[in-house]
């Protein structure tokens, strides 16, 4: 048997393949958060009660209303996105013009009072979310069993991960997003109407959240504090990335989860800090983050 | 002379009131704390519906003992054990309470029993798991009521060895509950003729297990066995179930598993697993008759963890009633003189390490064809009876235990 670094081949590449799939995750979610903050400048800690919200819109629509998954997949995003224009329009504006602190502490807080919440109404166990019938089973590698529902996570993240990067860095509308956050005074004067946008880019951002939640329903227990778990996490990689680059957070996203899955094999005790070791030597070798520009 | 006379009859007078004390309800009031997680990990098989358990015992008892009033407070312990000590200090000196009920986490437990040990009140454990806690940690000033790792291990895994299963692969848990289970499977698959493969240990509070599936699944072993607690086994049984680990002829064993996991996964997923517990809710007559009410109350079945608080308390103020004294050692010797004969169990009684020695039950999730609502979850497959249950007194490391 080919050996890589002392484990089974097979193995290697089966864990590469895992590491792959929980990147997509990282990436979905860190792209969201790294829109959020690049284009509003708002640390957005509810990111992980949004991530949540959407797993349990998905789980909600199929129990009380038996909306399938397909349909909740465009449904679940358009619920919590609204969710998020709502608190945009309503808590963040209000705050925009003093210290980025204050945006922190209220999605903060938020985040405590939406998971308080749902550990009242669910408990902290969870809920099972099925795997839709089309994309039960697996198949087999040869060096690995692949859930068929594990592929497609990583196809439809990265599908909309170039999309949305393309959307804001190569299309018009792009263009009057990150034109509106560096100078929103002219933009007004220009005619178009930049608190909407800020409200629409918000929203759109948390919709990213509540479709990777959707994404997570089947594969985890859909619990309140499934979110939470994730968040620091990807506010790692999205700092690692550089803060507010679109294009870091995608690859670190997927390369962090590959570096997390291969030191499950190597050395699982420190699964759960090697990011923020990475992270570490990212911010004293360039402390801007690998895509970010210095300031 | 006369000054040594003063002091003896002030020393008498002290001593004549600290015994009438002992004998008496302190504070004209029965005071019960439960100290429990309420919003955590641990929240759903023990948290508020433990606290309902424990004002079903009062309701049911009359709410007074002897025209005392018995009086709950309650604190979340956020799983820390520093809050746990600090808040039992300050029930014992300001809120002079007589008894504390819940106590989940292990950490958190052996920290409030060192505060408790030497006071004048009780604590009664039922949501922990390490069988330390009547073993080194012992004290005589609590019990352990439910269940504890010692039968988790033995019966579990003895029962799956004795079935074929020689070969494991442990997923556990890295901290010292983990291990503490980890060290008892591998005694009891190494002295049944199977033996432990590999073991990966992973972070508390992991989110994606498949990685450590996949090597499970790549080990060969013929048992993966999860030795980790909560939403860490809800997800390591999912992914075993995405990953196929039974259709590929593996065995998943769940040494630790709560009612509220198993109906949190639901029979789809956790169809045929086999798991210890030491009380369930449709077991007989009675147990269905108080989990009936419980669920009109919570609209939720009861853990073996809440039943343990109700029998326990109910245990307690039959104590202090045919005691008249809250005082925590007349009302322990009281306890162990009497069996417990109720809804959790027949014929149980408190050895002198604390531990409350009891039938455990192997038991196997249903298969959705077998189960008949939400929370027809388990069938029995058999009773381990409560003498071979626990870990033995000639094994015992308690200060307590006379060899």
């Amino acid at each position: 048997m080919t050996m890589i670094f002392g484990v089974p081949a097979a193995a290697f590449f089966g864990q590469l393949l895992l590491g792959l799939i929980n990147g997509a995750f990282y990436a979905l979610l860190s792209l969201g958060l790294a829109i959020i903050f690049g284009l509003l400048k708002i640390i957005n800690f509810a990111h992980g009660a949004q991530y949540m919200l959407g797993a349990f819109a998905a789980y909600l629509l199929l129990n009380l209303l038996g909306i399938n998954y397909w349909a909740a997949l465009f449904l679940a995003p358009l619920i919590v996105g609204i969710i998020g224009a709502l608190i945009e329009r309503y808590l963040l504006r209000r705050i925009t013009h003093i210290d980025h602190i204050y945006g922190l502490l209220l999605t903060f807080g938020l985040a405590l009072i939406i998971q308080g919440l749902f550990t009242n109404l669910f408990g902290v166990s969870g809920n099972r979310y099925p795997v839709p019938s089309e994309l039960s089973g697996g198949i087999n590698l040869g060096f690995m069993f692949l859930p068929f529902y594990r592929g497609w996570i990583v196809a439809i993240a990265v599908v909309v991960c170039i999309a949305v990067w393309f959307l804001i860095e190569k299309t018009k509308l792009g263009g009057y997003l990150r034109a509106g956050t560096e100078n929103p005074a002219l933009m007004q004067a220009f005619g178009i109407n930049v608190p909407l946008l800020v409200t629409l880019t918000y929203g759109f951002g948390v919709a990213l959240a509540a479709f990777a939640g959707v994404l997570a329903a089947p594969i985890y227990s859909v619990a309140p504090g499934m979110g939470a778990n994730l968040l620091i996490v990807v506010f790692a990689v999205v700092v690692i990335g550089g803060m507010g680059s679109i294009m870091g957070a995608i690859v670190t996203g997927l390369a962090m989860g590959i570096v997390e899955g291969l030191t499950k094999v190597y050395y699982p005790e420190a699964s759960n800090t090697v990011i923020f070791l990475v992270m570490i030597f990212v911010l004293l070798l360039r402390p801007a983050g690998l895509f970010g520009k210095e300031a | 002379m006369k000054l040594i006379k003063k002091v003896l009859t002030a020393a008498v007078a002290t001593a004549m009131t600290a015994g009438a004390a002992q004998a008496a309800i302190t504070d004209n009031e029965v005071r019960i704390g439960y100290l429990a997680d309420m919003s955590g990990t641990y929240r759903d098989l023990a948290g508020p519906n433990g606290l309902e358990a424990l004002r079903m015992a009062v309701e049911d008892f009359g709410g007074t003992v002897k025209g005392k009033k018995v009086v709950v407070m309650s604190a979340d312990d956020r799983n820390s054990p520093d809050v746990a000590s600090s808040t039992v200090r300050q029930w014992l000196d300001s809120d002079k309470v007589d008894m504390v009920a819940g106590l989940v986490a292990s950490s958190v437990t052996i920290a409030a029993t060192k505060v408790l040990n030497g006071s004048d009140a009780i604590g009664l454990v039922n949501g922990s798991a390490a069988s330390s806690i009547t073993n080194e940690h012992c004290t005589p000033n609590h019990i352990h009521w439910a269940y504890d790792t010692y039968p988790l291990a033995n019966s579990t895994a003895s029962a799956i060895v004795a079935e074929g299963g020689k070969s494991w692969f442990l997923v556990t848990a890295d901290y010292a509950f983990g291990h503490s289970l980890e060290n008892d499977v591998r005694t009891v698959v190494e002295r049944e003729g199977g033996k432990i493969v590999d073991t990966v240990r992973h972070p508390l509070a992991t989110s994606d297990f498949s990685s450590y599936i996949l090597q499970a699944q790549a080990s060969g072993a013929q048992v993966v066995g999860f030795a980790n607690a909560g939403g860490d086994t809800v997800n390591s049984v999912i992914t075993a179930g995405e990953f196929g680990l039974a259709q590929s002829g593996q065995t998943v064993a769940a040494l630790l598993f709560f009612l509220t996991d198993v109906h949190a996964l639901g029979v789809q997923t956790a169809q045929g697993i086999q798991l210890v517990t030491g009380w369930y809710w449709d077991k007989d007559k009675d147990a269905r008759a108080w989990s009936d009410k419980f669920y009109k109350r919570t609209n939720a079945r009861p853990s073996m963890v809440h039943a343990g608080i109700y029998s326990s308390t109910m245990h307690y103020l039959k104590a202090v009633e045919a005691t008249g004294s809250d005082n925590a050692k007349v009302v322990r010797a009281e306890m162990a003189k009497n069996k417990v004969n109720d809804m959790f169990t027949k014929g149980g009684y408190i050895r002198e390490d604390g531990r409350m020695v009891h039938d455990m039950y192997l038991a196997q999730v249903k298969t959705p064809a077998e189960s008949k609502n939400e929370w027809d979850l388990y069938k029995i497959v058999r009773t381990i009876p409560a003498d071979g249950a626990f870990r033995p007194l000639s094994e015992s490391k308690c200060s307590l235990v006379k060899k």
